[in-house]
C-alpha cells in the first residue's frame, strides 16, 4: 500500500500548485489548498464523485503524507484550508516506530519555544506530564537533548524552520494521534513479519542513542521461510504436466455459463430483486423468514428445484417432496442411500465404521432390504472399500447413484403431476 | 601357452539388492560397499540424476509454465465483460446500514453467519468472541479467549457451536448453551494444532469436521470429536490467509489464498492441489466461491479483486480502479453472483458488477479498516466488521 502512496506523492509534487501565500503579516510558505488537491485527485485518478476524492485525500492525510498546517487532526476538506506535503524523511514507509523518549524530547522542545502558536494542546500537555513522571530519572538527559535541538533549529532559515516545524508536528500527529482519532500506524499482525525493517532497529528521530532500548511488545513471529528444494520443483513439474493435459473450456463458453447462471438466479437475489413480501432487514418484518420456515413452499421456491438436481437436494422441503414421489414409485432406496452416505461423511471418526456396516447391510449386502442397483464394477470397488471402512467407502457408489437419479428419477419428478401442481400453485390434498 | 589374466570375482550378496551375484567394490561417501553390476549401473545413473541441478529443474518448470500459458491463451477468445455487454445494466443501488453492532472493545477481525440467517459470531483483537442476534442487536453469548488477535471464527451448521482461533495456533470449538449458569469456556474443545497463527477456519457441511488455514503455510481437516488430523494440505510457499469450501452438495474441494500470491484449489479426499492461480501482485487476503461453484473471487493487498474460473483454469476478470489504492481485505458474492462486495483497508466497501467488471456503488460508514465481510445465507443482507470495533449489517 505504502509503495502505491509513495508513487502518487512523487507525481503530485509535479502536479499540484504549491505556493507561498501572503497572509496578514507573514508569508505562509509551500502550501496547497484542499480544493486543489481534490481537483488533482479527481483529474488524475479518474474519480467522478468528489466525495470519494475527499475520502481518499483524508486517508492520505491520515497516513501522514500531507497535513493541514493549522490543525492536529489529519483529515482533508475540499476548501481553501492550507496543506503541506510531508518530508520524505518522515514518510511512514521508513518504518518509524518512535520511542517515547523521542516524543518527550519533542514536547520539551516545544515548551522552550516562546511563540504563541506553538503552545501545547491540552492532550499534548497531558502527555508531557505523564512522560515527565515516567522518565523522572532521565529527565535531565531529555532536557539537554531538547535544548540541543532548539539550538540547531535556531540556526536554520526562518521559512525553512516554519516548514520543518510543521512537518515535525504532523509526524507526531501520526504516531501520537489526537485522542479519538484513528491511529493509522496500527498494523495487521499477520503482516508484521514482512516489514522492510524486520529487526525493528529503533531509529531515533533526533539521532539519540540510548543504552536501554525497550523490547518491542509485538508478538514475535519467527518463521524461517522454506527454501524450495528439488523435491518441491519435481512436484511442481508433475503438477504442471497434469495441468497441461487438463481439458479446459473456452472463455466464451465460460462467460456464457456464468451469465446464464446469474440471469437464472437474479430473481432470487434479494439484494437485486426486492424480496416478497419484504426484506426483513429493511422493513423490520420477519414475514419472509416465517414463510420460508413453513412447509408450504412458494411457487418461486418450487421453480428453483427445477434448475438443477443440486437445488432440490439442498432444500429440505424439496428433498421431502422428491422422496415422497419416489416412494410412490417404490424407488426411494436410491435417494435414501445417497442421503445415508451424506450423513456418514458428517459423522465423527469413531462412529464411521459402525455406520459403514449399517449402510452396507441396508443397501448393498446380498438380500439387503433396500437394495440399490449398482453395476458390477462399482459393486466390486465398494465391497473392497467396506473392508477398510473409511468415510469415503461409498464415494464411487454414491456418484453412480447420483448420476442415475439425476438422469432418471429427477427428470421424471419434474414432469410428474405432483411437481407440476406445486409449480402452478394448485391446492392439493396430500394423502398421508 | 597364452597369457591369460583372470579377474578375481567375489561372489556374495549385493549390499543393495541382496541378490547373489558377482560383486564389485563401490565407494559411496567414502564408505566401501559391494554392489552387483546391475546396481552399480543404477547408482551411476542416479548420480547423474543427483547432479541435475536445482537450476536445470527450475528451468524445466519455467518452460512448462510457459507452455501451459500458451495452451490456455489459445482458449482465451473473448473477455467476460465483452460478452456481458448484452446483459442489462443494474439499476441504482441504495444500500444502507440497517444494524450497527457495538460491543467489541477492540478491532473486529472476523465474523460468520449462522444458518438461521440472523445470528452471527464475531471475534476481535482483545480475545473476545461474541454471538449476536443481529436482527435485534442483542448479544447472546460471549467468551474470552486466552489469546489476543482472534483472527478466525465460524458458526457450526447446526447453530449449536462456534469455532475460533488466532495467535494461540489452535482452533477451539465451543458448544453454545442457553443455560445461564454454565460457563461456556468450561466446555471448550481444542481441535486443531498448527505451528503458527490460525488465519481461517470453517466447518464442512457437518458439525463434526473443521477445515483450518494457518500462518505455517498449511491447511488441515480435523475431526472435531477426537481432534484427529484427517488430512493436511501442503503446497503454499508462505502463510495461508483464507479459505472457502465449494458450495456443492457433493463437493469435496476448497480454495485457499496466501501470502505467496497464489490461490490453490484442493481435493479434500486426497490432499492434493488440483489447480493453482498466480496472477495477484501481493498477498491474497480473502477467497470466496461464486455461488455455482464454477469460479471464485479473491481480494488482495494489491488493491484488486479478481475472478478465476475453474473450468477455463484462468483469471477471467479484474475489479480495480486507479482511485482504489488500499488493499481489499474481504470479499463475498450476492446470492445470484451478480454482485461482488469487497471491504477495503480504506474504510470503504465497494460493490462490483461481477459480469461487467464495473463498480456499482461505494459504501462509506466505517471509521477504520473493513476487516471482514460476509453475505447472509439467504442473501438478504451482508455484514461487515471493522477495526473501528463495530459490525454493520447492510441491505
Amino acid at each position: 500500500i505504502e509503495d502505491i502512496i509513495t508513487k502518487m506523492q512523487d507525481d503530485k509534487t509535479g502536479g499540484v500548485p504549491i505556493r507561498t501565500v501572503k497572509s496578514f503579516l507573514s508569508k505562509i510558505p509551500s502550501v496547497v489548498t484542499g480544493t486543489d488537491i481534490v481537483q488533482w485527485l479527481m483529474k488524475n485518478l479518474s474519480i467522478e464523485d468528489p466525495v470519494e476524492a475527499i475520502h481518499l485525500g483524508s486517508l492520505i492525510a491520515a497516513q501522514g503524507y500531507i497535513f493541514p498546517i493549522s490543525d492536529h487532526v489529519l483529515t482533508m476538506k475540499d476548501d481553501g484550508t492550507f496543506y503541506r506535503f510531508q518530508a520524505p524523511y518522515f514518510w511512514p514507509s521508513n518504518c518509524w516506530e518512535p520511542e517515547n523518549t523521542d516524543y518527550a524530547i519533542y514536547l520539551c522542545k516545544r515548551t522552550m519555544q516562546n511563540k504563541a502558536r506553538l503552545e501545547l494542546a491540552d492532550y499534548e500537555a497531558e502527555n508531557l506530564a505523564r512522560l515527565q513522571r515516567a522518565f523522572a530519572r532521565k529527565w535531565e538527559f531529555i532536557f539537554m537533548q531538547a535544548e540541543a535541538q532548539v539550538k540547531i533549529d535556531r540556526k536554520k532559515d526562518k521559512t525553512e524552520r516554519k516548514i520543518l516545524d510543521s512537518q515535525e508536528r504532523a509526524f507526531w500527529d501520526v504516531h501520537r494521534p489526537v485522542p479519538g482519532c484513528v491511529n493509522t500506524t496500527e498494523m495487521d499482525i499477520r503482516k508484521c513479519r514482512r516489514l522492510k525493517n524486520p529487526q525493528k532497529v529503533k531509529k531515533s528521530v533526533y539521532g539519540v542513542t540510548e543504552e536501554s532500548q525497550a523490547q518491542s511488545p509485538v508478538h514475535v513471529l519467527s518463521q524461517p521461510i522454506r527454501k524450495t528444494t528439488k523435491e518441491d520443483i519435481r512436484k511442481q513439474i508433475t503438477f504442471l504436466n497434469a495441468q497441461i493435459d487438463r481439458h479446459c473450456l473456452k472463455m466464451s463458453k465460460v462467460a456464457e455459463s456464468l451469465i446464464a447462471y446469474t440471469e437464472q438466479y437474479v430473481e432470487y437475489d434479494p439484494l437485486i430483486t426486492p424480496a416478497e413480501p419484504s426484506n426483513p432487514w429493511i422493513s423490520d418484518d420477519v414475514a419472509l423468514w416465517d414463510i420460508e420456515m413453513s412447509k408450504e413452499p412458494s411457487q418461486q421456491r418450487v421453480k428453483r428445484w427445477g434448475f438443477s438436481f443440486d437445488e432440490i437436494l439442498k432444500d429440505q422441503v424439496g428433498r421431502d417432496q422428491f422422496l415422497r414421489f419416489l416412494e410412490s414409485e417404490f424407488s426411494s432406496e436410491n435417494l435414501r442411500f445417497w442421503l445415508a452416505v451424506q450423513d456418514l461423511k458428517k459423522q465423527p471418526l469413531q462412529d464411521v465404521a459402525k455406520r459403514v456396516e449399517e449402510i452396507w447391510q441396508e443397501f448393498l449386502a446380498p438380500g439387503a432390504p433396500s437394495a440399490i442397483n449398482l453395476d458390477s464394477h462399482s459393486y466390486e470397488i465398494t465391497s473392497q472399500n467396506v473392508k477398510d471402512g473409511g468415510r469415503y467407502t461409498f464415494e464411487d457408489a454414491q456418484e453412480h447413484i447420483y448420476k442415475l437419479m439425476k438422469s432418471d428419477s429427477y427428470a421424471r419428478f419434474l414432469r410428474s403431476n405432483a411437481y407440476q401442481d406445486l409449480l402452478l400453485a394448485k391446492k392439493k390434498v396430500w394423502l398421508l | 601357452m597364452c597369457d591369460q589374466t583372470f579377474l578375481v570375482n567375489v561372489f556374495g550378496s549385493c549390499d543393495k539388492c541382496f541378490k547373489q551375484r558377482a560383486l564389485r567394490p563401490v565407494f559411496k561417501k567414502s564408505q566401501q560397499l559391494s554392489y552387483c553390476s546391475t546396481c552399480t549401473e543404477i547408482m551411476a545413473t542416479e548420480g547423474l540424476h543427483e547432479n541435475e541441478t536445482l537450476a536445470s529443474l527450475k528451468s524445466e518448470a519455467e518452460s512448462l509454465k510457459g507452455k501451459l500459458e500458451e495452451e490456455r491463451a489459445k482458449l482465451h477468445d473473448v473477455e467476460l465483460h465483452q460478452v456481458a455487454e448484452r446483459v442489462e445494466a443494474l439499476g441504482q443501488f441504495v444500500m444502507k446500514t440497517r444494524r450497527t453492532l457495538k460491543g467489541h472493545g477492540n478491532k473486529v477481525l472476523c465474523m460468520d453467519w449462522c444458518k438461521d440467517k440472523r445470528r452471527i459470531v464475531s471475534s476481535s483483537q482483545d480475545g473476545k468472541v461474541i454471538v449476536w442476534d443481529s436482527f435485534t442487536t442483542n448479544k447472546e453469548h460471549a467468551v474470552t479467549m486466552p489469546c489476543t488477535w482472534v483472527m478466525a471464527c465460524a458458526y457450526a451448521p447446526s447453530g449449536c457451536a462456534i469455532a475460533c482461533g488466532g495467535l494461540d495456533n489452535k482452533c477451539s470449538v465451543y458448544p453454545l448453551t442457553f443455560d445461564k449458569n454454565e460457563n461456556m469456556a468450561a466446555k471448550k474443545k481444542s481441535v486443531a494444532m498448527h505451528t503458527n497463527y490460525l488465519s481461517a477456519c470453517s466447518f464442512t457441511n457437518s458439525d463434526m469436521q473443521i477445515l483450518t488455514a494457518s500462518g505455517d503455510g498449511t491447511c488441515a481437516l480435523w475431526d472435531v470429536e477426537s481432534g484427529q488430523l484427517l488430512q493436511s494440505f501442503h503446497g503454499h510457499g508462505a502463510d495461508v490467509l483464507c479459505l472457502d469450501l465449494a458450495p456443492s452438495e457433493t463437493g469435496n474441494t476448497f480454495v485457499s489464498g496466501g501470502c505467496d500470491k497464489k490461490a490453490m484449489v484442493w481435493d479434500m479426499r486426497s490432499g492434493q492441489c488440483v489447480q493453482a492461480f498466480e496472477t495477484h501482485e501481493s498477498d491474497i487476503n480473502s477467497v470466496r466461491y461464486y455461488p455455482s461453484g464454477d469460479a471464485f473471487a479473491s481480494g488482495s493487498d494489491d488493491a484488486t479483486c479478481r475472478l478465476y474460473d475453474l473450468r477455463a483454469d484462468r483469471e477471467v476478470a479484474i475489479y480495480s480502479k486507479e482511485s482504489i489504492i488500499f488493499g481489499a481485505s474481504s470479499v463475498d458474492f450476492s446470492l445470484s453472483g451478480r454482485l461482488l462486495f469487497a471491504g477495503y483497508n480504506d474504510y470503504t466497501i465497494n460493490v462490483w458488477d461481477v459480469l461487467k467488471g464495473s463498480r456499482v456503488s461505494i459504501l462509506f460508514g466505517h471509521e477504520n479498516r473493513v476487516s471482514t465481510l460476509r453475505v447472509s445465507p439467504d442473501g438478504t443482507a451482508f455484514c461487515s466488521g471493522s477495526w473501528d470495533h463495530t459490525l454493520r449489517v447492510w441491505a
